[in-house]
C-alpha cells in the first residue's frame, strides 16, 4: 500500500529517516513524501491528492474553511533558527530581539553600532558595513524568524509581518539554508537567519539570544525543548512558539506538523496512517535528536498521540 | 506476343496512386504537428491567464507600475522585476553579440583551418554547462572575483556616472547580466558562423574583384549580407536571456528594488517565480505569480514581433544595397 504526503521542506530528513525505519516496522505499507514546500503541502491536502500533508506553519482559518473535511494538525518536531554572522575572529556574538528586528530593518548599517557594542561590551567590533542577507524562496526557516521578529517589534510586526516569504526591508536574497550560508561565508560583515541544524553541521558561529527571562540563550535541542515546556498550547495544536516563558528557553524555537483529515476516507488507509502516527509520536520522536531536531516535551507528545488516535477511519 | 506496355503503365500507375496517397499522409501529419506546437503555445497562455484571473481583478494594470511586492499584506507589484529582467538581458546583450559575432567572424574568415574544428568544440562545450553549475561557478568563484577586483575598479574608473556608484556586494544585476551573457554567448556564436558559412563565396570574389581590403570584404560582403540571420541569431540568445533562471537568481542578489546602480542587487521575472512558487500558500499571492509569468511570456512575445518587425526594413536595406 502506499501513502502519499507532501509538504514542507524542514523536517525532510528526520521524516526520510522515520519512512524508512518504518518499512521495516510495517513491511506491508510505504511512504512516499514529496518536499514541496509547506504552501505546497497545504494546498494538496485542501485537494484532497495526498494522504497527509506537512507544514513549518499552522494553516490559517481561512485555508481551513476551504478543506471538505476537518483538518487536524498533529505536531512532529521542532527546531531553531539560529543568527549566524562573518566577522572576523568569530567572536561570540550576544543579541536581542528589538537590535535583531532593528538589522534586519536595516536600521543598523555598521558593525560597531553603539546598540551591538551595548550588548557586547568584551568584544571589538570593526567598523565594517553590516549587510543582511535573507532568504528569497519562501520557508518554514523565514516564517519562524519572522513570526519571532513580530512577537519582539511591534513596528516589525505592522511594517513587515510574518510569513514563509515578506518584503524585506533590506538585504540580499539567497536561495535555500544553503545559499544564505554561501552568500554569509563569502561576504564579511553579513548577517543572516539559517536552521540550528544546518548551522550545526556546517560550523558556523551564531549568536546567543536573550529571551523573554532575560537570559542569553545559545540554540540547543535542550533550549528549544525548554521553550515548548512552559507553552500553553491549544487544543487544535495551532500554536507558535516563540519567545515563549523560560529560564533556559531558546526564544527563536518553531515546530512543523503533520496535516491529517479527522475522518480518513479510506479505512485501510486510515488505520495504517493512524498505527504509523503512533509508532512516530512513540519510538520516531527518539531518533530527533540525532539528526538536530528537538523531540516534543512528554506532555505534548501525550496530547499529540491522544489527537493521532482521535482519528476515524 | 505479349505487349509489355499496358501492364508496366498500369503498375507504374499503382505506384504513382500509392506514393499519392502516401503524400497526403504526410502532408496531414506534418500539418497537425505545426498545429500542435500552436495549439501548445495558445494552451500554456490560456493557462497563464486563467490563474491571472485574480491578480487581473485585485490589481488591474497596478500591477505592472506597482514597485510594491508584500506577500504578507497581499500587495503585488511587477515592475521591479520587469526591470531587472529587461537590465540584466540588456546587459547581457551588449556583452555577449559583439563578443559572439567577432568570434564567428573569426571562425570563419580569418582562423587557420585546424583551429576552426577545436575552437567550435569548445564553444559547444560552453553551451552544454547546466545552468545550475555556471550558477555554483558564479556564486564561487564569479562573484568574489568581482566584489574584490572588477567591481571596484569600474567604480573607480566609471563612478563618475549614477551606473557604478554605490555599495559593492558582488552579487548584483551586473554580475546576473555577465553570467546570462555567458550562457547566451554558445548559442549566438553557433548560429551566426553557420550564418557567415552560408553566405556565397561569390560575395566575397566580387567584394575583392573590386579591390576591398580583408576587413572590407567581411564588412561589405559578408556581414551586410547576413545582417538579417544575425540578428534572428541575436534574438534567439535574447530569447535564452529573458529566460534564464537558476545561474541569475544565485548571482543576482534577489532584491525587489529598481536602483540606479549596475553595482546594486536586482530581482528577474523568471526568478521570483522559481524562488516564491512552492511556497505561495495565498491564492491572491499564487495568482500574482502566474501574472509574473504571464508577463514574463508577454515581454519574450513583444521582442519577438519586434525583431520580426526590424527584421523587414533590415531585409529592405539588404536588398538596396545589393
Amino acid at each position: 500500500m502506499l501513502i502519499n504526503g507532501a509538504g514542507a521542506t524542514f523536517p525532510l530528513p528526520i521524516y526520510s529517516k522515520w519512512f524508512h525505519e518504518y518499512s521495516a516496522v510495517d513491511p506491508s505499507v510505504q511512504f512516499n513524501y514529496q518536499p514541496i514546500g509547506s504552501g505546497g503541502g497545504q494546498k494538496q491536502i485542501i485537494a484532497q491528492t495526498v494522504d497527509f500533508g506537512a507544514t513549518d506553519g499552522p494553516m490559517s482559518d481561512e485555508n481551513l474553511s476551504k478543506a471538505p473535511g476537518r483538518i487536524l494538525h498533529i505536531p512532529t518536531v521542532a527546531g531553531a533558527v539560529v543568527i549566524t554572522y562573518n566577522l572576523p575572529g568569530n567572536p561570540k556574538l550576544k543579541l536581542d530581539g528589538p537590535t535583531i528586528s532593528d538589522i534586519f530593518m536595516g536600521k543598523i548599517t555598521k558593525w560597531n553600532d553603539k546598540r551591538l557594542i551595548a550588548l557586547n561590551p568584551g568584544t571589538k567590533l570593526p567598523s565594517m558595513d553590516l549587510v543582511v542577507v535573507h532568504r528569497s524562496d519562501g520557508s518554514g526557516t523565514s516564517y519562524i524568524f519572522t513570526d519571532y521578529l513580530s512577537s519582539v517589534s511591534p513596528e516589525w510586526e505592522k511594517r513587515v509581518g510574518r510569513n514563509t516569504s515578506v518584503k524585506w526591508p533590506s538585504g540580499l536574497g539567497a536561495k535555500g539554508n544553503e545559499g544564505v550560508t554561501g552568500q554569509i561565508k563569502q561576504l564579511p560583515g553579513t548577517i543572516g537567519y539559517v536552521e540550528l541544524a544546518y548551522a550545526r553541521q556546517n560550523r558556523l558561529p551564531f549568536a546567543d539570544i536573550r529571551n523573554s527571562s532575560g537570559n542569553f540563550v545559545t540554540a540547543s535541542i535542550d533550549s528549544v525543548i525548554e521553550s515548548l515546556a512552559g507553552a500553553k498550547i491549544p487544543d487544535d495544536f495551532r500554536f507558535s512558539m516563540v519567545n515563549l516563558a523560560g529560564e533556559k528557553a531558546y526564544p527563536i524555537s518553531g515546530a512543523t506538523w503533520l496535516l491529517v483529515y479527522e475522518q480518513q476516507k479510506d479505512a485501510t488507509k486510515g488505520k495504517k496512517l493512524v498505527e504509523f502516527l503512533n509508532w512516530a509520536l512513540t519510538k520516531g520522536e527518539v531518533m530527533a535528536a540525532a539528526l538536530d531536531y528537538a523531540p516534543l516535551p512528554e506532555g505534548l507528545r501525550k496530547r499529540a498521540l491522544d489527537k493521532a488516535n482521535s482519528i476515524k477511519f | 506476343m505479349r505487349v509489355a506496355a499496358p501492364s508496366g503503365t498500369s503498375s507504374q500507375l499503382q505506384v504513382r496512386s500509392r506514393s499519392a496517397w502516401g503524400d497526403q499522409l504526410f502532408k496531414w501529419l506534418t500539418l497537425l504537428m505545426a498545429l500542435l506546437v500552436f495549439v501548445l503555445i495558445i494552451l500554456i497562455g490560456y493557462e497563464l491567464a486563467n490563474g491571472s484571473r485574480l491578480g487581473f481583478a485585485k490589481f488591474g494594470w497596478r500591477f505592472l507600475t506597482s514597485s510594491n511586492w508584500d506577500p504578507v499584506n497581499e500587495q503585488f507589484g511587477a515592475l521591479p522585476f520587469i526591470f531587472g529582467t529587461l537590465v540584466s538581458s540588456g546587459i547581457a546583450l551588449v556583452i555577449a553579440v559583439p563578443l559572439a559575432i567577432a568570434t564567428a567572424i573569426y571562425l570563419t574568415e580569418i582562423a587557420p583551418q585546424w583551429l576552426r574544428q577545436t575552437l567550435t568544440l569548445f564553444i559547444e562545450l560552453l553551451s552544454a554547462v547546466p545552468s545550475v553549475i555556471l550558477g555554483l561557478w558564479g556564486i564561487f568563484v564569479m562573484v568574489p572575483w568581482l566584489r574584490e577586483h572588477l567591481f571596484p575598479s569600474l567604480g573607480d574608473v566609471l563612478g563618475f556616472t549614477p551606473l557604478f556608484r554605490g555599495p559593492i556586494y558582488g552579487v548584483s544585476l551586473l554580475a546576473g547580466g555577465m553570467i546570462i551573457a555567458l550562457m547566451i554567448l554558445p548559442i549566438i556564436t553557433s548560429i551566426s558562423r553557420e550564418i557567415l558559412r552560408s553566405v556565397p563565396g561569390s560575395q566575397r570574389e566580387a567584394a575583392y574583384a573590386l579591390g576591398a581590403t580583408r576587413w572590407e570584404v567581411t564588412r561589405i560582403a559578408v556581414l551586410a549580407y547576413a545582417k538579417r540571420g544575425l540578428f534572428g541569431a541575436v534574438i534567439l540568445g535574447l530569447g535564452r536571456a529573458l529566460g534564464e533562471t537558476m545561474a541569475v537568481t544565485m548571482v543576482i542578489g534577489n532584491r525587489p528594488e529598481i536602483a540606479a546602480s549596475l553595482f546594486a542587487p536586482g530581482y528577474t521575472l523568471a526568478s521570483v517565480i522559481a524562488n516564491e512558487f512552492t511556497e505561495a500558500t495565498t491564492d491572491i499571492y499564487l495568482s500574482a505569480l502566474f501574472e509574473i509569468g504571464l508577463v514574463l511570456l508577454g515581454v519574450t512575445l513583444v521582442f519577438n514581433a519586434l525583431a520580426q518587425l526590424l527584421l523587414k526594413t533590415f531585409s529592405g536595406s539588404a536588398l538596396k544595397q545589393v
